[in-house]
């Protein structure tokens, strides 16, 4: 008999419109349609990413299904309960750790914090303090559970924020941009602490900034631009959409105006970024394969300064840069 | 019992943070002062004596109570949305009032202490010296007095959920709960349109069950009247709050942003 597993996540058509009105005698309203009808499913023990600039509609698509937003269109479950029905439901069995400085109580130490949240998330008594000692371990927190998190760094706040949404034991972990502002060490015991959990079988649908994070991470990805979703494919085949051209990059100390849209024009070029780093701005061409537009685009820097000229095999980066420009 | 436990440790919690906060702590300090003062030297301008002063220091204690909660249970529901720990109060599985509970307590236990200043202040200052008839039935009243001023600090403080400025509604009602549950002047000397809603106020019943027990006559009945009313409040605000986390969901008011 072949057993059907029903997706754990499943998003068909979800959106969210938001409404602000201002004015006080002359009352005028504007909506803004942040998720624009996405649909995806997520599987059991996945490591789902969605992957999209600011504004996107990332997080409003991640408080909708963790039940904090109600959708104005679509449906989803989570665990085969309906987000909006079955709320109640929803909030038993998932868990929800955002990235940032908030969403801790400052004046309590690390240890009330969990104790406070073991409490409110039903941690039954016999089981919490093992279940507290526990996740510090995980953590990282252990010895310095009983300072007050109004000391500790960012990198430690963002690891008792793990603890807290594992308090429960959740089988759905919604993490939206968990390693937002730490370093790269915090940044990489965070990866290997999500890693862990997906191993002993949480599933995690995780909203990123970082390529490479996503890359190592995900088994699959969305990638959201505009509210919806223009991409959605495991990172190897994200990339292979765009591993049959090439990537030129060069330095241009002062892209001189009108540069960008003649280079666009090329006919062999799919795409074009300017980005500054430092003193220099970071000129990325997007080639058609099998062809070479490294003179062509010189030709239109001509008089310009620059420095580093490189030909490169696209990353997962250039794959989103691509397909967000395209949405 | 699992529910008395979440709300014992969140109890205690809450205090704990609120306890921390050095300005706070001096605020509290000088909060009961100033009311303590303005109604002894009120009620001392007017050659009052004896049950007057008596009742003038039980209304005064209860003054600092209020406040301490009126003011602060709206704005605490703003601070959490500030901090970002709303939106998590709304995911625990929970009924929402319940988690609203231990909250509003813990300002009502801060404020309690006002209790204690306004009788020592007056000691020591005034040279009041006030002798309790009744301690332990004046003892459960006040216990049962701040237990009640918590769940209407709670009802005020669900409209937080919903709307981001309702915090203003808590120092909006401050001072005329003075007047309406009679701390400063007694119920029977406002106007007769008002006592319908001194009665619905459970304060009202609070403040009367104390005086009476700091006078030798009996509380309980006041008492029962104080528990029913505050109940009441938990009932209301069980199925207001509901309907309060549905439309914060759907207008998108639990975050700041």
């Amino acid at each position: 008999m072949v057993r059907v597993t029903e997706p754990v996540i499943e998003v068909d058509g979800l959106a969210r419109t938001f409404r602000s009105r201002k004015g006080l005698i002359r009352r005028s309203s504007k909506e803004i349609e942040a998720v624009r009808g996405v649909s995806f499913a997520v599987e059991r023990g996945e490591l789902f990413g969605l992957l999209g600039p600011n504004g996107a509609g990332k997080t409003t698509t991640i408080k909708m299904l963790i039940t904090l937003l109600l959708p104005t269109g679509g449906r989803a479950r989570v665990l085969g309960h309906d987000v909006v029905a079955q709320a109640h439901a929803v909030r038993r069995k998932v868990g929800y750790v955002f990235g940032g400085d908030r969403g801790l109580y400052e004046r309590l130490s690390g240890l009330d914090n969990l104790r406070y949240f073991a409490e409110l998330y039903g941690v039954p008594a016999r089981e919490s303090k093992q279940r507290v000692g526990e996740l510090l371990e995980l953590v990282g927190l252990a010895g310095r559970e009983k300072e007050r998190v109004e000391g500790y760094s960012r990198g430690m706040r963002q690891r008792l924020h793990i603890a807290r949404g594992l308090l429960h034991r959740p089988e759905v972990l919604f993490l939206d941009e968990p390693s937002i502002g730490i370093d790269p060490v915090g940044a990489r015991e965070l990866r290997a602490t999500v890693r862990n959990l997906v191993e002993t079988g949480t599933t995690v649908l995780l909203t990123t900034h970082y390529m490479f994070e996503a890359d190592e991470l995900c088994d699959r990805i969305a990638v959201i631009a505009r509210g919806r979703i223009v991409a959605l494919d495991t990172p190897s085949e994200l990339k292979q959409k765009v591993t049959t051209g090439t990537v030129l990059e060069i330095d241009v100390f002062g892209v001189p105006d009108g540069v960008v849209e003649k280079v666009r024009a090329e006919p062999d070029v799919l795409s074009v970024s300017v980005d500054v780093q430092g003193q220099a701005e970071v000129l990325t061409v997007h080639a058609r394969p099998g062809t070479d537009v490294t003179q062509a685009v010189m030709g239109h820097l001509d008089g310009s300064r620059f420095g580093r000229v490189i030909t490169r095999q696209p990353t997962l980066e250039d794959a989103y840069i691509e397909l967000v420009n395209a949405a | 019992m699992r529910t008395l436990r979440l709300v014992g440790v969140a109890w205690w919690l809450q205090l704990k943070m609120r306890s921390r906060s050095a300005f706070d702590g001096l605020l509290s300090l000088l909060y009961p002062g100033f009311f303590a003062t303005t109604i002894f030297m009120m009620f001392k301008q007017g050659d009052a004596a004896g049950p007057a002063l008596l009742s003038a220091a039980v209304g005064s204690s209860a003054m600092g109570i209020w406040s301490a909660v009126s003011t602060t249970a709206a704005f605490a529901l703003q601070m959490e949305r500030r901090q970002g720990t709303l939106e998590l109060l709304v995911l625990a599985p929970q009924p929402f009032a319940l988690l609203l509970v231990p909250l509003t307590l813990s300002m009502a236990t801060i404020g309690a202490y006002s209790m204690i200043a306004t009788l020592l202040w007056g000691r020591l200052a005034f040279g009041i010296h006030l002798t309790i008839a009744d301690p332990l039935g004046f003892l459960v009243a006040v216990v049962v007095t701040v237990f009640a001023i918590g769940m209407l600090g709670m009802l005020i403080a669900i409209s937080s959920i919903r709307y981001r400025f309702a915090w203003a509604l808590g120092s909006a009602i401050e001072m005329p709960v003075w007047l309406i549950c009679g701390f400063l002047v007694a119920v029977s000397d406002l106007p007769a349109w008002v006592r319908p809603l001194s009665a619905v106020l459970s304060p009202t019943w609070g403040v009367a069950a104390m005086r009476a027990a700091a006078n030798g006559q009996s509380p309980w009945a006041d008492l029962g009247w104080c528990v029913l009313t505050a109940a009441s409040y938990g009932l209301v605000a069980m199925f207001v709050s509901r309907w309060m986390v549905h439309s914060a969901r759907a207008h998108a008011t639990l975050a700041l942003s």
